[in-house]
């Protein structure tokens, strides 16, 4: 009898890590593939070399979970098929296509787990490819990992709860924090007492961080609209609409975000279906309460499959990792996987209240101007967008980016997909579930044309 | 001025590298789009309108903040880690292999 | 409740041919309905190559692809757009001496047809076009080019629309018969009686054509697609080589696309996906064949779903069964540059029952039943 392919992890986050320690622990060795040099993911990402600062410094309230995370990983050892470093660029049926230094590899797999994370969702605002604006995720990386600061006097400016806490440890580390602009009401944020009997610490935390960068001299504003950044190759200012006046804030960094959007591509390479979520504002692959897709063997986790944070991702990593073993018929814990699905579900309901204490601003882009950059790779503008809208009658998302190059990028519609959607839906007077989503091709990242091939010798099929 | 400011690592072993012909220093842990915009406001030019651009999302998503080499070759700065002698072209048109 | 929906000519598959068909008509002042199952271009219309050439084509096409060639430089009046159509020359390269014969007989073999090929050897290759490594000479063709088969397509169907086309899109017809003196399509909740039909739906015709009682051996192919980033301008010429393998043009944005290999389909036939190893085997000759591409970065592979017959021809013409009927389909992967002269050839068959340009090399009657394997004849 052939031995079966090992099932691959794709993504070292907190999803992917307890993924890889549950299929270890019931004695599969399971191949994992990350992006980056060391696993953390995004939330808990370690620095390229040692900087002087503990886990509590970098990581703060969450620094055991992090350091607790660094070492379980660590200790799988030679448990696991460990490729860092590693681009997985395309996948089908069985078969990897994963990158690194300069060679290709096809690695076949039999089960897969996806744990591949999400990045910042942004909507095109007027300055926004400006050198010296980043995302939040962004300017809390270039503190977090590379212990830097994205200005000496920076704004922050967007939604969600991301919003305060990078801005806060921007204060936290001794960098003037001029302003936190949230796009969303004060009146938004009293959904926040819904949250209090669901995590009363997290709400907590949140007020001091507001109270906290108040107090500092940070000005917060609630409702700040008509966002825009100015400068002349750099930021030099931000400005913004409330309370019926304009307002001009000078600085030299902006941080700028709306929430986080899944990395959803090797899920649509893989088949999954998709369904779209109102919650998340995107067409997200389906997924049940176990964690498991529209296709045989194929799982998702994390904030790869649907937003709602690090410690979601890694009980659904667990839960993930136990309905792989239950459909290769092996032993698994169903009263712990029970457990993880309730502590998912309330997870879950808190994001719901997090949601609407930080809507997102999808009113933004019908209203933005003919000469703003909608696709920052492509340099189309949201004219030239409504232009095509018109003239070619369009009303699917996948036709607009065909038609004008938006979407069509090195990005491949990461940063300009959202509002891509948002534009469409209000042009052609239609709710943004009904025009449809960017199909992931692949390469999922570009890939240089001078990549090698070569075989992997664990191969198990050799149809492909 | 520059667009980012070293907090931590002003110590570390230092890593020389070149910019557009310039001689610069950065420290060892630095991706390369640390260390150049330690020193500069730009990573690069725009293919099609030529705006400066320095980067987005740091995390390897958005694709903004690829440089080119002297030597031609391309390297997507917030995912590489800076290594000594390494000379980053700011100021040129697109990818000229 | 049914739409019920009377005209001229009903055209069913909204790709380039069908949608040139439906502008020219229109211009004849004849009633149209555009019918596609998806969006109008998004076949193979919209994602092949972008190649605009009549070099490399067999003889028999010649005039048809003459008299595309004369709409092409036109595209901006008839349809409002240029579609980056680019006259740039394409240049096919012999990479052995039997290559190189073979394209010195071609263009003996199309001399009287007026294409104006020129014969290049290695040093005016290297001169003229930068290209060294591998190659021996090579053919080039001066008035051919490229052009963006997205926006093209898509366009025509814009424009057929404009001109006052009843477009449905997102309209499949499920059924389509002949009742007394006109056709009737049945497709969704709309219901079409028109006097002529032309099947112009690419890789789904042959299932039209055996419903008229004329199967066809049409196969489904994929082509396999490259895109890199934007680069600086390098390759002025649209190039091919002499034996296929692999082909390439820069856009004036920059990005080179390369094709070459096969994709393959998904479990959905009408879906399909290029295959890993063959995109890398293509970039990795596109780097050979181009310094210029050597750190370059590919953002993006494509593929598509194109219909071909056994002899690489189409079929193009009236129904051998039905009075009324008739077919334009089967490109064969060579498609683009053509279609707007079909369209234009399909429109004088309506109003006139002939056209002054050849197609007798395309009757679907060249494809007798009995000459078929069994496999063409029963349902797909």
């Amino acid at each position: 009898m052939a031995e079966r392919a090992p099932p691959l992890i794709v993504g070292a986050g907190p999803a992917g890590i307890r993924a890889a320690m549950t299929l270890v622990a019931a004695g599969l060795r399971p191949i994992v593939v990350d992006e980056s040099h060391a696993c953390g993911g995004q939330i808990y990402r370690q620095p390229l070399a040692a900087d002087g600062r503990g886990a509590k410094a970098r990581y703060g309230s969450e620094a055991a979970k992090a350091t607790r995370l660094h070492r379980d990983f660590a200790a799988l050892g030679t448990g696991i098929d460990y490729l860092p470093n590693s681009l997985l660029w395309n996948l089908r049926d069985g078969a990897a296509d994963i990158l690194r230094d300069g060679v290709s590899r096809r690695v076949s797999y039999d089960g897969l787990v996806l744990a591949t994370g999400a990045t910042d969702r942004v909507l095109p605002i007027p300055g926004w490819t400006l050198p010296g604006v980043f995302t939040l995720g962004g300017a809390q990386i270039a503190l977090k990992a590379q212990g830097c600061a994205i200005g000496r006097r920076v704004v922050f400016a967007g939604s969600g709860p991301l919003l305060y806490l990078v801005a806060w440890q921007y204060m936290k580390a001794g960098v003037e924090v001029a302003a936190v602009l949230d796009a969303a009401p004060l009146a938004a944020k009293l959904n926040l007492l819904r949250a209090l009997p669901l995590a009363p610490g997290i709400v907590l935390r949140g007020l001091r961080m507001a109270a906290e960068l108040t107090l500092c001299g940070t000005r917060v504003v609630f409702g700040a609209d008509r966002i825009s950044i100015e400068g002349e190759g750099r930021v030099a200012r931000i400005v913004y609409r409330n309370g019926g006046r304009e307002h001009a804030i000078a600085c030299d960094g902006v941080g700028y975000g709306l929430n986080l959007r899944p990395e959803t591509q090797a899920a649509d390479l893989a088949g999954c279906a998709f369904r779209f979520d109102p919650r998340d504002r995107a067409h997200l692959p389906v997924r049940d309460a176990s964690g498991r897709s529209s296709v045989a063997g194929v799982y998702l986790a994390g904030d790869g499959a649907r937003i709602a944070g690090a410690d979601a991702a890694e009980a659904a990593g667990e839960r993930a990792a136990l309905a792989l073993l239950q459909d290769r018929g092996l032993s698994h814990d169903s009263r712990r996987a029970a457990a993880l699905e309730r502590a998912l579900a309330k997870i879950d309901r808190l994001r719901d209240v997090l949601e609407a204490a930080f809507p997102c601003p999808s009113h933004w882009t019908p209203e933005i101007a003919d000469d703003m950059l909608l696709c920052r790779c492509e340099e189309i503008t949201s004219g030239e967008a409504l232009r095509a809208i018109r003239d070619f009658s369009l009303t699917e998302i996948n036709r607009l980016k065909a038609v004008t190059r938006i979407g069509m990028g090195r990005c491949q519609g990461r940063m300009c997909g959202a509002a891509a959607a948002e534009l469409l839906a209000a042009r052609t007077h239609r709710d943004i579930s009904a025009v449809g989503r960017l199909r992931a091709q692949a390469p999922i990242k570009p890939i240089p044309l001078a990549t090698s091939q070569s075989v992997d010798e664990r191969q198990h099929d050799p149809a492909h | 001025m520059p667009l980012l400011h070293r907090l931590v690592r002003n110590e570390s072993p230092a890593i020389s590298f070149l910019i557009d012909g310039e001689p610069c220093e950065g420290r060892a842990g630095d991706t390369v789009l640390t260390a150049v915009l330690c020193h500069v406001e730009r990573l690069r030019d725009s293919e099609f309108s030529g705006a400066p651009r320095a980067g987005f999302c740091q995390m390897g998503a958005c694709q903004d903040c690829w440089v080119q080499l002297a030597g031609g070759e391309r390297l997507r700065a917030c995912t590489t880690e800076l290594v000594e002698g390494m000379h980053i072209i700011t100021r040129r048109g697109r990818g000229r292999g | 409740m049914t739409r019920r929906i009377d005209c001229d000519v009903a055209i069913i598959g909204g790709g380039l041919v069908g949608s040139s068909a439906a502008l020219a008509l229109r211009g004849m002042g004849l009633s149209v309905t555009l019918l596609d199952k998806g969006f109008c271009g998004a076949q193979a219309s919209g994602v092949n190559y972008g190649g605009v050439r009549r070099q490399g084509r067999p003889p028999e096409q010649l005039p048809l692809s003459q008299r595309a060639h004369a709409i092409w430089p036109r595209l901006q009046r008839l349809i409002g757009i240029d579609g980056e159509f680019m006259r740039s020359g394409h240049l096919k390269l012999a990479r052995s001496a039997a290559d190189m014969a073979s394209l010195e007989r071609y263009a003996i073999d199309v001399a009287p047809f007026g294409l104006d090929l020129e014969l290049v050897g290695h040093n005016q290759l290297r001169e003229r076009f930068g290209i060294a490594g591998g190659v021996i000479g090579g053919s080039f063709c001066p008035g051919d080019g490229h052009a963006n088969p997205r926006l093209v397509a898509t366009a025509f169907a814009a424009a057929a629309r404009r001109a006052g086309a009843e477009v449905l899109e997102n309209t499949k017809v499920v059924g389509a018969t002949r009742t007394f003196e006109s056709f009737t399509l049945e497709a969704g909740d709309v219901a079409i009686t028109a006097r002529t039909v032309i099947n112009s739906a690419g890789a789904w015709a042959d299932t039209f054509a055996r419903d008229f009682g004329e199967p066809v051996p049409l196969e489904r192919t994929y082509p396999s697609m490259v895109v890199t980033e934007p680069l600086d301008p390098f390759l002025a010429v649209n190039l091919g080589i002499e034996g296929g393998g692999i082909y390439a043009r820069q856009v004036t944005r920059g990005n080179v696309v390369v094709g070459g290999e096969r994709a393959m389909p998904l479990d959905d036939p009408d879906y399909s996906r290029p295959r890993s190893d063959g995109v890398l085997t293509i970039m990795r000759r596109a780097g050979e064949l181009f310094g210029r591409l050597r750190h370059a970065q590919a953002i993006r592979f494509w593929s598509g779903t194109e219909a071909t017959m056994p002899d690489r021809n189409p079929v193009i013409g009236p129904s051998a069964t039905t009075p009324g009927l008739l077919h334009a389909f089967g490109f064969s992967g060579a498609g683009f540059q053509i279609a707007p002269g079909v369209g234009e050839v399909l429109a004088e068959l309506v109003r006139d029952g002939r056209t002054s340009t050849p197609i007798d090399a395309f009757a679907i009657t060249r494809f007798p039943p009995a000459s078929q394997p069994d496999d063409a004849l029963s349902s797909r």
